[in-house]
């Protein structure tokens, strides 16, 4: 029997297939047509089952015939089946950024979401490196060849970039100027992690955790280590697999 | 009937072309949130002929009362002892200030970090868009929290503002001030009215909203069946039309209500079935038309058993005792009587802390969601003692903190849900 799951992210789309093992990850830019890039993931496929999460979930569930659940369940479930030990888990994506404390059991104890703000999510990241004519995928490389730290003061996206192109202007190292923006991040995940109580092992999930100053500077400010799974942005989508196979959502 | 209104609005000065699109924003959600719904109780049919004209009828009887000479006075605070302006024949009307509508008409003035209804509160006013506050003689703000505090020095400049000072604290000093402050309001309305009150006057004044008070609790009482008679969004309209609809007959209504669903809970009908999440609102005012958070609760599957919030418990809980024929004493009781709202302007307000708990037992609810209106800086500090509290007892809780503004609906739907999956896997 083949299970799937769909996690309709805000920037990406990803989908999973599993039976026994997991047979398909899959990770796409989500367009203007969410529900048309679904339709062409599942395409061919042959499912018992299928259960959506993420930002888009109701309008693609409703569409496809499937079953919903929330992202931190989804993350929850994912994070676990990829390492058992695991007791909370820390996602970054596209638009919003969660931190989750696990019982032991593997329900979800105790989590925190960012709100509207789009401060320490890949949004703000994606905004920054623009900035700084740089891309989401070598920001943290510029970060990391910084030869001297600075400090940027305001996490709002809007206020956050005005401060860098002020500090462009006055000629600031761009790899410093960087890596404050990933302290910045870093510091705001603390926070949540503060409010949330989190317990190790740790996983680090979502597409930040490609991102190396981020995940360093997370640990350094935690004091802990983390795991970023192989596959980071499909941990929601593989939880709404499992649970498919399951036969147990969210309501 | 339609251009009866129109013209009763334009007397009153209201901007009709504006006031057209507030009411036709109004509508489709009304449909959406309240009409739509099946297994209502018969009961909510008063309600929604009362928010279907919700600037006609109403407001009729309050110009029908000033030809008369009556007057009308507005509040925007459950601190404003009522009973007061019913005992001097006046006409209390709580103010809505739950509309997204009229912040705009405010931002040009009011700081951003203002609370939405502090904005909604003066916009209406600068918008010309709500009959009631048009309609009123004066309009009592109370020194609650610091942007209501300067909000109406502004308003003062458009209409007629009246200031009570409640004070900070609970200790015998302040109840001392207090009582000060319900004795000068007397005057100022009797002032206003022309009517003196006397012994006899305010004795009915306090007889009739405690009535209206125990309906309420009847309701609430109501509520804590399972499973539950009444989604949390009908019981809250409740409580919100509760503010300015005539307090005699409000509280016949409430007690229709109560007697259908005392039926209903006798046969053990729900709106809901028996095992859906239960769940308690705690916080921040909830202003008619605001019913976005209840909205997406109960569009989520679950259902919302009580609101510790000005717009629930802290509305009601508390009765006047009876105490002697004598004016002093009466307007003494009346006083205490709002000293024991467990408002967070207050500091230490352990009392609230005790209450949301107590509800959550009671009520038995799965989780508490502590609802904030950004910008509210006491309900917001006063947050991390309800959370700690609440983890102590082993009661789950989430917190919103969000505006009347539609955008983050999403992300608040987000974590409702997986809140929701977390206390009731
Ligand atoms: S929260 Fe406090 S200040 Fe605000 S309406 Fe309620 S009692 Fe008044
Ligand atoms: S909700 Fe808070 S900030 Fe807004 S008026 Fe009431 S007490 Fe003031």
């Amino acid at each position: 029997m083949i299970y799937a799951g769909l996690d309709v992210g805000s920037r990406t789309i990803k989908m999973v297939t599993f039976d026994s093992v997991v047979r398909e990850a899959k990770v796409v830019a989500a367009g203007v047509n969410p529900l048309q890039l679904c339709r062409e993931l599942l395409e061919n496929k042959e499912y018992s089952r299928l259960v959506v999460t993420g930002y888009g979930r109701h309008l693609v569930a409703s569409a496809l015939g499937g079953d919903i659940v929330s992202e931190i369940k989804a993350f929850a479930i994912g994070a676990r089946y990829l390492f058992p030990e695991c007791r909370s888990v820390i996602d970054i994506g596209g638009q919003d950024c969660k931190v989750i404390l696990l019982t032991e059991e593997g329900g979800v104890g105790k989590f925190e979401m960012n709100d509207r703000c789009a401060a320490g999510t890949g949004r703000f990241l994606e905004i920054m490196a623009g900035t700084l004519e740089t891309s989401v995928a070598d920001i943290g490389d510029l970060a990391l060849s910084a030869s001297r730290t600075i400090s940027i003061n305001s996490l709002c996206t809007v206020f956050a970039e005005s401060e860098v192109i002020s500090l462009i202007a006055r000629g600031e190292e761009p790899g410093a100027i960087a890596l404050a923006i990933h302290e910045a991040i870093a510091t705001r995940i603390r926070t949540m992690v503060l409010r949330v109580g989190i317990k190790e092992k740790i996983v680090f999930a979502g597409g930040g955790s490609y991102n190396r100053c981020l995940a360093r500077l997370l640990e350094q400010k935690l004091g802990k280590q983390l795991i970023i799974p192989e596959s980071p942005q499909t941990v929601g989508a593989l939880g709404a697999a499992l649970l498919a196979g399951e036969c147990k959502t969210g309501n | 009937m339609a251009d009866e209104n129109v013209e009763m609005w334009e007397k009153l000065g209201i901007d009709i072309e504006k006031h057209n699109a507030l009411l036709n924003r109004l509508g489709p959600a009304y449909q959406e949130i309240f009409l739509s719904r099946e297994n209502r109780p018969e009961g909510m049919g008063f309600y929604d002929f009362v928010v279907g004209d919700i600037h006609g009828i109403r407001v009729k009887e309050l110009r029908a009362h000033a030809a008369k000479g009556g007057k009308v006075v507005a509040t925007y605070c459950v601190f404003v002892p009522e009973e007061i302006v019913w005992a001097a024949g006046g006409i209390p009307v709580g103010l809505c200030a739950g509309a997204q509508f009229s912040i705009p008409m405010a931002e040009p003035i009011l700081s951003r970090n203002t609370c939405a209804l502090i904005k909604s509160s003066l916009g209406f006013k600068l918008g010309l868009v709500c009959p009631y506050v048009q309609a009123s003689h004066l309009i009592v703000g109370e020194t609650t929290c610091d942007g209501k505090k300067k909000m109406f020095e502004i308003l003062n400049e458009y209409h007629p503002v009246y200031v009570m000072e409640v004070p900070n604290k609970k200790s015998e000093r302040s109840q001392e001030l207090w009582l000060g402050e319900v004795r000068a309001f007397k005057d100022v309305i009797e002032d206003l009215t022309g009517n003196k009150i006397t012994a006899d006057s305010l004795a009915e004044a306090i007889d009739s909203v405690n009535a209206r008070r125990r309906a309420l609790q009847r309701l609430y009482n109501l509520r804590k069946a399972s499973p539950a008679p009444i989604s949390g969004r009908d019981a809250l309209l409740v409580t919100q039309v509760s503010f300015y609809d005539d307090v005699k007959r409000n509280t016949q209504m409430i007690n229709a209500l109560c007697d259908e669903l005392d039926e209903r809970v006798a046969s053990g009908q729900g709106i809901a079935p028996e095992g859906t999440a239960r769940i308690l609102v705690s916080g921040c005012p909830q202003a008619i038309p605001n019913w976005k958070l209840h909205q997406v609760i109960e569009s989520a599957g679950a259902v919302v058993v009580g609101e510790e919030t000005c717009t629930g418990t802290r509305f009601f809980s508390e009765l006047v005792p009876s105490v002697d024929s004598n004016l002093d004493k009466q307007i003494e009781a009346v006083a205490n009587r709002y000293m024991n709202i467990h408002c967070a302007c207050f500091t230490p307000n352990e009392e609230r802390l005790d209450d949301i708990v107590r509800l959550a037992r009671e009520c038995k609810v799965d989780g508490i969601i502590h609802y904030n209106l950004q910008f509210c800086h006491t309900y917001a500090t006063e947050a991390a003692q309800v959370e700690k509290r609440l983890e102590k007892e082993g009661l789950p809780l989430l917190r919103i903190e969000t505006d009347y503004s539609d955008e983050d609906t999403g992300q608040i739907k987000n974590r409702v849900e997986a809140f929701l999956e977390m206390v009731k896997p």
